[in-house]
């Protein structure tokens, strides 16, 4: 297992808010080499051309089968595929695992979107509970607002509402950045242990409850902020940063950054100190 | 898990029976032990309609013991008597199932709290529903199969609530199942998604104050709940909001009322619900596909937020 230490030279990374911890001695982590390209080999992947592009009508398809046909279309080299009537459908769009313009005109059920590493996404509707669930690269926008869960347990990649979403958003991420247009339910960012969530409106009570690590900004009121979930100082480079997500997002341009809130863990709650359990009983 | 669906029409009727069938339908994978129907109709409001049983369903999966079909007869009977004591007078009477009745009544006490008791003193008698315009209409199986076994396809309406049921905490049987009538009051239906954690101290206190529980499904707790606070003068929507303090656990529940359709959602979101709203038309569900299967074309839909109660007139 990781040791995990805090440092006290900072990445720029940290310098953000993104993350305080190192993490040292062994680890399941490999490094990419450039040299080897050619015998890497991701499974479940295809080459595809943005510039070939299909509908595909999924009215009359169960979940299985559009998802299969979604597959199928872009082993065939299909980059941009239009998916036709989802009509609330469970499940689609579920591990896509390469580059992929993917369009839904219509609204999505549950976990939509889940597992997936690396598709452009643009849902013309809602999406119902965890949506992106584990979502690894990429980016997923919504037009419209998102049921519970929702990017829960996200590793990276942009997953952007430009309405507004339910209970628990955030929960578990570890990574990636998730915007929210409108107001948030209760327990945002949940046990989020990195990453980042910027929600413009409101959001519910217990924000950020047992926050590991990460960084949640507030641009609207807080219902009340969960255990161990404290206040930090909106640096300028988080309202530079803040900046260039939302452009890039396509979301609150005109939002006055400088009036965000910023949340960040307290770090009561984990054993930064090499407490013991009953130790940490007495931290908290 | 089990799933919710309601809808209400705002200044018209509708076929509320098909619409709700075709909802709870959609999430019958979300539980087929049992579906329940509570259906608001056009009535000329004179009579009340009671919907009662005298059995159990037996078939497969029920966890109730059989009985003679002369059984149920000799209880009718003395439901029969019993109403004719009371001065009730059967103006229509249907037995549609060898177990399930329904009787159109002509009786004139507004209190139904002893009129109810004196037919539920009858061992294995219950009154599913009682209202002038609320019929409950409950049995084992999944919507289409309880739809068809009571012709609920035609029943035209304002509004309706129902239930498709994974029993997880009592049995599969008519008297566990959803919606529960809020006993004594007339038109006074719920049903619920969740469990509740305090059910037990909830009851003891609530049987002390002469409340009356027919089943041990916690989700009835809500319905007598609901009934004590409105029998002590407070008004649907504020029982609600107080139940979102005196009920613990996870729940998304709807109620409805000869007129209204209300929701409720426990303060940590933890059950779900979709909703659309229009000015002719609320359709909720816990999941969107329940309302897409009465509203096909894109529509906008959103999860209501936790600790949120509504309340919609027809």
């Amino acid at each position: 297992m990781a040791n995990i230490k805090s440092v006290s030279k900072k990445t720029k990374a940290q310098a953000m808010g993104m993350h305080t911890e190192v993490l040292t001695g062994r680890t399941q982590q490999k490094f990419f080499n450039p040299d080897e390209a050619e015998n890497f080999y991701y499974f479940g992947t295809h080459d595809v051309d943005f510039n070939k592009r299909t509908d595909l009508d999924v009215k009359d398809m169960s979940a299985a089968e559009a998802n299969k046909e979604i597959d199928n279309l872009m082993s065939q080299g299909y980059g941009t595929i239009v998916i036709k009537n989802p009509q609330g459908k469970h499940s689609l769009g579920v591990g896509i695992l390469n580059k992929l313009n993917l369009i839904f005109e219509g609204s999505l059920g549950y976990f939509g979107m889940g597992s997936c590493d690396g598709p452009i996404v643009r849902i013309n509707g809602r999406v119902g509970w965890s949506c992106a669930e584990n979502l690894m690269a990429g980016k997923v926008v919504i037009e419209k607002n998102a049921g519970s869960c929702f990017g829960a347990a996200i590793r990276g990649g942009d997953l952007i509402c430009k309405g507004s979403v339910g209970a628990r958003t955030g929960i578990d991420m570890k990574g990636g950045t998730i915007i929210i247009g409108g107001d948030a339910g209760a327990f945002t960012g949940f046990m989020m242990q990195r990453g980042r969530i910027i929600i413009l409106g409101d959001v519910g009570i217990n924000l950020g409850d047992s926050m590991y690590d990460g960084t949640i900004f507030v641009g609207g009121e807080i219902g009340s902020y969960g255990s161990d979930a404290v206040d930090s100082d909106l640096t300028k480079s988080d309202q530079d940063w803040l900046k260039r997500k939302l452009k890039v997002a396509e979301i609150g341009e005109n939002f006055d950054v400088s009036k965000m809130k910023k949340i960040v863990a307290g770090k009561k709650l984990w054993n930064y100190d090499n407490l013991e359990p009953t130790e940490k009983k007495g931290a908290i | 898990m089990c799933g919710i669906a309601g809808l209400i029409h705002r200044g018209k009727s509708s076929k509320v029976g098909h619409e709700l069938q075709g909802m709870l339908q959609a999430l019958k994978h979300r539980g087929e032990d049992s579906t329940g129907y509570a259906l608001y109709g056009d009535t000329d409001g004179k009579n009340f309609i009671m919907r009662f049983k005298v059995g159990e369903n037996v078939g497969e999966g029920s966890t109730s013991v059989a009985e003679d079909v002369s059984v149920y007869d000799e209880r009718k009977k003395i439901v029969d008597s019993y109403l004719n004591e009371m001065g009730a007078k059967i103006i229509k009477e249907e037995r549609i199932l060898p177990y399930s009745l329904r009787y159109e009544i002509e009786y004139n006490k507004k209190d139904l709290l002893e009129f109810s008791q004196k037919i539920e003193s009858i061992p294995g008698v219950e009154i599913l529903s009682m209202g002038k315009s609320l019929e409950v209409i409950k049995d084992l199986g999944n919507a289409k199969m309880v739809c068809d076994r009571y012709n609920l396809d035609k029943l035209v309406g304002t509004h309706a609530i129902g239930h498709a049921r994974m029993a997880t905490e009592s049995g599969v049987d008519i008297k566990s199942a959803h919606p529960f009538w809020g006993y004594p009051f007339s038109d006074v239906s719920v049903v619920h998604n969740g469990q509740l954690t305090n059910y037990w101290n909830n009851r003891r206190a609530l049987e002390n104050k002469g409340m009356r529980f027919m089943s041990e499904c916690d989700s009835e707790l809500i319905a007598v709940y609901l009934a004590e606070k409105m029998r002590d003068g407070a008004s649907l929507e504020e029982g609600m909001r107080e139940s979102l303090t005196g009920l613990d656990g996870v729940f998304t529940y709807f109620v409805a009322t000869k007129d209204s359709l209300g929701m409720a959602k426990d303060t940590m979101a933890a059950k779900p619900l979709v909703l659309y709203e229009s000015d002719d038309l609320v359709a909720m569900g816990s999941e969107e596909i329940a309302i897409r299967s009465i509203l096909p074309q894109e529509i906008d839909t959103y999860d209501p937020f936790d600790g949120e109660v509504k309340v919609w007139q027809i």
